[in-house]
């Protein structure tokens, strides 16, 4: 066996740091936007979509809707993969003619954020659609590109990302495998 | 985390209670699907899924059929009637013709016990049974056993009664299997001839005396009387058993005032159940149809799955 070696990325105060950071970029980026909908990735997203929503819900001085989205039916490789768990879906207001912020915590192929828009469409037609990720990590199959970034990290394909959230049971801590 | 490894869905006899809470659990989100504007998802996008139905059916055929649809797959129907099968074609060589036109899931329902089991040990795509004889009719039981977590929130310790032709009935031999790997407890009756003793084999209570065995149930399963299994005659007749084993407003007086009653359908209103009894608040027939659409998306979209291998974000 292998032995695989963990670097840590991004330590607990780091990520709260970097959603601190993603929220007030989210807010000076959509100031007279009445019409703000974020919407989490399931899972790890939707944890961090709802942490967002509390700083953002600050700094705007107004409650923003959050939304969860799973993307497993709308993904194009089910041939390759066994079929994925399925998580709840909530889109809790009709988002046609809203600014949706898109919330995942890694980037990668691009392939899960083009799965997400195709999921969104189902439900109306946004306005327009941001994407907040706190990790991205290259790789790009897709030209998709994120709009907030906590921290670009370059990565070789075998190295993998690993992001645990609080709300998940442990602490917040994103770390880097290599193989 | 459980993973679905199966390619085919053939019965519940050999499904584990972690695979039917999978099943469950996938058919929830699914279930959500059918409750949006655009109730249709791209997960089959470009799969074909062909309805063999050598023994007729309407509802199974459509539920299956708009489960198909709402994934986005292309779904042929076949059924016996105008088929080659009536010309002598064995079911072997219509299973492999269908094949020959790429298709990628046959759901079968067939009057021979393992006719499922017989055609996916030659077919490269899946296979999933749709009631084969009086073996058994996996998504029924797995679409009740949704519907009843669904409305009492867990499954394990509820008191689960089926009512009527349980010896003729698939739905009854995989609702069995179901429900006690999830932990309920499963009381059969009817009569004598069509209730035999050997069902406690299976870990179910066998009663002959309707009231007691609904006395304490959360929930009721009714029975349709299988006239066109029934070989001879098992009972003297439709009014006899209605006065001993239908469930009438009387037998309802004296059950737990939230139990379900639920009913796998066509009902025959008047022979087991009461008219009123079929349209009141504690009867769940129609949803179990509403639940059926999920369940069956469910399982089409887990057996397409491909092998175990690492996702990917």
């Amino acid at each position: 066996m292998v032995m695989s070696q963990k670097v840590v990325l991004l330590s607990p105060p780091a990520v709260q740091r970097v959603l601190t950071r993603i929220a007030h970029e989210i807010a000076e980026k959509n100031e007279d936007d009445a019409d703000l909908v974020l919407v989490g990735i399931q899972r790890g997203g939707v944890f961090l979509a709802r942490r967002l929503e509390l700083m953002l819900a600050s700094v705007m001085n107004r409650p923003i809707p959050v939304g969860a989205l799973d993307v497993s039916m709308h993904r194009d490789d089910l041939d390759n993969h066994v079929a994925p768990e399925v998580h709840p879906t909530n889109i809790p207001i009709d988002i046609t003619g809203k600014t949706v912020v898109l919330v995942d915590d890694v980037l990668f192929s691009g392939r899960t954020t083009r799965a997400a828009m195709d999921a969104l469409n189902d439900f109306g037609r946004p306005r327009r659609i941001q994407l907040a990720v706190l990790i991205d990590r290259g790789h790009r199959e897709l030209p998709i590109k994120a709009d907030f970034v906590g921290k670009n990290v370059p990565t070789a394909l075998m190295e993998r990302i690993e992001v645990q959230l609080k709300e998940a049971g442990g602490t917040d801590v994103v770390y880097l495998e290599k193989a | 985390m459980t993973t679905w490894q199966r390619k085919h869905l053939l019965d519940i006899e050999s499904l584990s209670a972690d695979e039917i809470t999978m099943v469950l659990d996938t058919a929830r989100a699914f279930k959500a699907v059918g409750e949006r504007a655009i109730k249709k998802v791209p997960a089959l996008r470009g799969k074909t899924v062909i309805n063999l139905f050598v023994e007729p059916s309407t509802r199974t055929r459509i539920s299956f059929e708009l489960a198909a649809i709402r994934l986005s797959a292309d779904v042929i129907n076949f059924s016996a009637e105008a088929s080659s099968l009536r010309k002598g074609e064995t079911l072997k060589d219509t299973a492999r013709n269908l094949e020959a036109l790429n298709a990628d899931i046959i759901i079968i329902r067939h009057s021979a016990a393992g006719a499922p089991h017989f055609i996916s040990r030659f077919l490269r795509g899946s296979v999933v049974n749709a009631g084969d004889g009086a073996h058994e009719h996996p998504t029924q039981a797995l679409l009740d056993t949704f519907t009843i977590r669904e409305r009492k929130a867990r499954v394990a310790g509820l008191n689960v009664t089926i009512l009527g032709d349980i010896l003729y009935s698939r739905v009854a031999r995989s609702n069995i299997w179901a429900l006690n790997k999830l932990g309920a407890n499963v009381t059969l009756c009817g009569p004598a001839t069509l209730v035999p003793r050997v069902f406690e084999q299976m870990g179910c209570r066998v009663m002959y005396d309707v009231e007691e065995a609904i006395a304490n149930a959360d929930i009721i399963n009714l029975l349709r009387i299988q006239h066109e299994r029934q070989r001879k005659t098992m009972f003297p007749g439709l009014s006899e058993y209605t006065s001993l084993f239908g469930l009438t407003k009387a037998r309802l007086a004296h059950t737990r005032p939230d139990v379900l009653i639920m009913h796998p359908g066509p009902i025959n209103r008047g022979v087991e159940i009461d008219s009123e009894i079929a349209d009141c608040g504690r009867s769940v027939i129609l949803e179990q149809v509403t639940n059926g659409l999920a369940v069956r998306m469910a399982v089409l979209f887990l057996i397409s799955g491909g092998k175990a291998q690492e996702i990917t974000a």
